[in-house]
């Protein structure tokens, strides 16, 4: 019962100050997720992370220097050291031999040194209003207030909106940024835009997740999204609306229990996710792979078991024969009871009819064996005649081959071969007639 | 060999090219007319895309100058197409065969502004002409390499420029795909638009192209086909690097030594 009422008292939005969490989380989460999209894109993940990191510093002087928390004042002393790690990483990497993944290492650390050592010196100065500057370290959405979210919405809005503008621009040199230089776009205008509201997300996002986590809002929902479509306009929607989705759920459950941090529960809701999307995005997750893969191996077991009836078939001059489990086991090496769940499987599918423990082959089944013992042997046929391929190192190939070889492709090889009577160990190649 | 041509489409002139201060081209000096495709013969590591790149603006150049049009590259760009290596590019971003197309029309659209249903009948157009619009919503990454470079040169056509430089266009590329390209570049040319290309094998070469530059670090000539494709020629082109220049190369990139004063 008391859940219930928790429910709508957080969800009705009544309190004002339950307003501000959730919108607050939502438009944080949401403008990171989406300037994440082109983060990860452009395969810049870690730059995210080197700029959470630098922040601090830029955090802990504007309070020194302003001697106030106003947001506005602390986002701009962000956005200044945010900006200028950037900036050092780029000339670093242009004009030394060191590579970026180590300037980004380097500067990361750095930073977030002298921040951690500013932090900790305003936490000793006995300064009264400095409580609370260390909830940038792991972000303070279930906390945020009206002045906040006037500032954090302001910039929100800036961002989505440019994205929205500058849309195609940051496309193409997400894609092909040599072509857009050559098509005499500014690239390194957009470039800079793209940086700037970069830093711009990290430093309200920030304010929801702290600074060591920044980096998983950017790119998190990202990568969830990307499984779920291949529409770059779609996958922007979808990783705001996945990041909102986990801020509203972290902000619900530090709402229920004070004690719990928000920023690490918006994390791991975003990060469940990911795992769920990678796990059951239709063709690119890997339920969706196993299932495939099931479905293959059920496929080649049961045209092998077609295969060998044919076969049995072949050799007694009677396709309709009835055999036993032993029988086909005789003939080709199976494990018993997948051969039955095979049989069954058969059986219902209308290629074989079961009588007293015996098996025989319907029409359709004949021909269906018939068709893979077919292009079996026109595929040896194509490799000793084409690749020159020995005759006793045909079998195996043609063995898988047998299951994949569409009509189309039968016809081709049949063609091309001139319809062979025999294959290379001298079998006839069975031909519809 | 290094036949001059009077109105040259593009000019070269004492062009040197370096990466880190070691240079991969010295002191090229160029001429190409108008309406010729042209081959870029030579072996791995010539500086056969380097030329290509430098030409559009990508590689700065350690001394000389390129005209186009006998003009500088920004004043004439929108004349102007460039197809890059098709691996130079993640071909898993997501976007359709139209999308990428359609960064094609972006130059003439201008900020802030979606391509518009006369550009999209372009794209569809230049697509035809390629033989992929059965492949219009397709996602790129579901694209052979054939393909993707086919998408490639419709998003080249869709600029309706009239020089064009395409890196290795043929790499990759299965043998009906390399006689449909060839074909097109055949017609451009025969409309008046100038075709330049970067290209692998010498054996195509002769019936591909009607001028050809033959380059190994250096120029080794610059000319019609009949008169440049001869021996002695190729010879000198693929008989191996000029040790000497190797050296001082190599040396430049030691001691970081700028390449002129």
């Amino acid at each position: 019962m008391e859940d219930t009422n928790n429910i709508l008292d957080f969800f009705s939005l009544t309190d004002p100050n339950i307003r501000y969490v959730v919108i607050g989380s939502v438009l944080l989460t949401a403008s990171s997720a989406i300037i994440g999209c082109f983060t990860f894109l452009r395969k810049r993940a870690l730059i995210g992370d080197a700029i959470a990191h630098s922040v601090l510093p830029g955090v802990c002087l504007s309070f020194i220097l302003a001697g106030t928390k106003n947001p506005l004042i602390l986002l701009i002393g962000a956005f200044i050291t945010g900006f200028i790690s950037v900036y050092l990483m780029d000339f670093i990497t242009r004009n030394s031999r060191i590579k970026q993944d180590t300037a980004i290492g380097l500067l990361l650390s750095v930073f977030f040194g002298i921040g951690i050592l500013l932090l900790t010196f305003i936490q000793h100065s006995g300064d009264a209003s400095q409580s609370g500057l260390d909830s940038f370290l792991f972000g303070k959405a279930a906390s945020l207030v009206a002045e906040d979210l006037m500032v954090f919405g302001t910039a929100g809005i800036i961002l989505i909106v440019t994205i929205i503008l500058l849309y195609k621009e940051f496309t193409l040199i997400s894609f092909d940024e040599n072509y857009a230089r050559t098509i005499g776009l500014p690239v390194r205008t957009f470039e800079f835009i793209l940086t700037v509201l970069t830093v711009l997300a990290v430093v309200i996002g920030i304010q929801a997740v702290g600074i060591v986590l920044m980096s998983a809002m950017l790119i998190t929902p990202a990568a969830a999204a990307r499984f779920w479509t291949n529409k770059l306009s779609l996958m922007i929607i979808l990783a705001a609306v996945l990041g909102a989705l986990s801020g509203i759920s972290g902000a619900y459950i530090s709402y229920l229990s004070p004690a719990m941090p928000t920023g690490p529960w918006i994390v791991l809701i975003i990060s469940a996710i990911a795992i769920f999307s990678f796990m059951a995005a239709p063709g690119k997750g890997i339920i969706a792979r196993l299932v495939l893969q099931r479905n293959h191996r059920h496929q080649i077991l049961e045209e092998n078991i077609l295969k060998v009836l044919f076969h049995m078939g072949e050799k007694e001059k009677n396709y309709f024969n009835k055999w036993s489990i032993q029988d086909i086991i005789r003939k080709r090496r199976m494990a018993s009871a997948q051969l039955s769940t095979g049989l069954n499987r058969l059986r219902n599918e209308g290629y074989v009819e079961k009588e007293n423990n015996t098996w025989r082959l319907t029409q359709e089944g004949k021909e269906k064996g018939q068709r893979i013992t077919r292009i079996h042997r026109l595929w040896e046929m194509y490799l000793t005649e084409y690749l020159r391929i020995a005759p006793d190192h045909v079998h195996e190939d043609a063995e898988t081959m047998e299951h994949i070889i569409t009509p189309e492709i039968e016809a081709r090889l049949e063609e091309q071969l001139k319809y062979p009577s025999k294959d290379p160990h001298d079998e006839t190649i069975p031909y519809r007639e | 060999m290094n036949i001059q041509v009077e109105n040259p489409i593009v000019e070269i002139h004492d062009l040197t090219v370096s990466y880190s201060r070691k240079p991969v081209l010295w002191g090229i000096d160029l001429t190409i007319p108008s309406g010729s495709l042209v081959g870029i013969i030579g072996p791995n590591g010539a500086g056969k895309s380097t030329i290509l790149k430098t030409t559009m603006g990508l590689i700065p150049v350690s001394s000389g100058y390129i005209k186009l049009f006998g003009k500088d590259l920004d004043e004439v760009r929108d004349k102007v197409s460039y197809v890059p290596q098709r691996e130079s590019v993640d071909w898993d971003f997501p976007a359709s065969v139209m999308d990428v197309v359609l960064m094609g029309r972006y130059n003439r659209l201008g900020l802030f502004k979606r391509p518009r249903n006369a550009d999209k009948d372009v794209a569809m157009e230049c697509l035809q002409k390629v033989g992929m619009e059965a492949f219009v919503k397709r996602q790129i990454s579901q694209l052979s390499g054939g393909q993707q470079q086919r998408v490639f040169l419709a998003r080249a056509l869709a600029q309706d420029a009239d020089l064009y430089f395409m890196d290795e266009p043929f790499a990759g590329v299965d043998a009906a795909t390399e006689a449909a390209i060839i074909k097109l570049l055949r017609e451009m040319t025969a409309k008046g638009k100038t075709v330049i290309v970067v290209h692998h094998d010498l054996q195509s070469a002769v019936d591909y192209f009607n001028w050809i530059l033959l380059l190994n670090m250096r120029l080794v000539a610059s000319g019609p086909t009949d008169k440049v494709f001869t021996q002695q020629l190729l010879q000198e082109t693929y008989g191996g690097k000029l040790t000497l220049l190797s050296k001082v190369g190599d040396l430049l990139e030691k001691e970081q030594f700028p390449t002129r004063e």
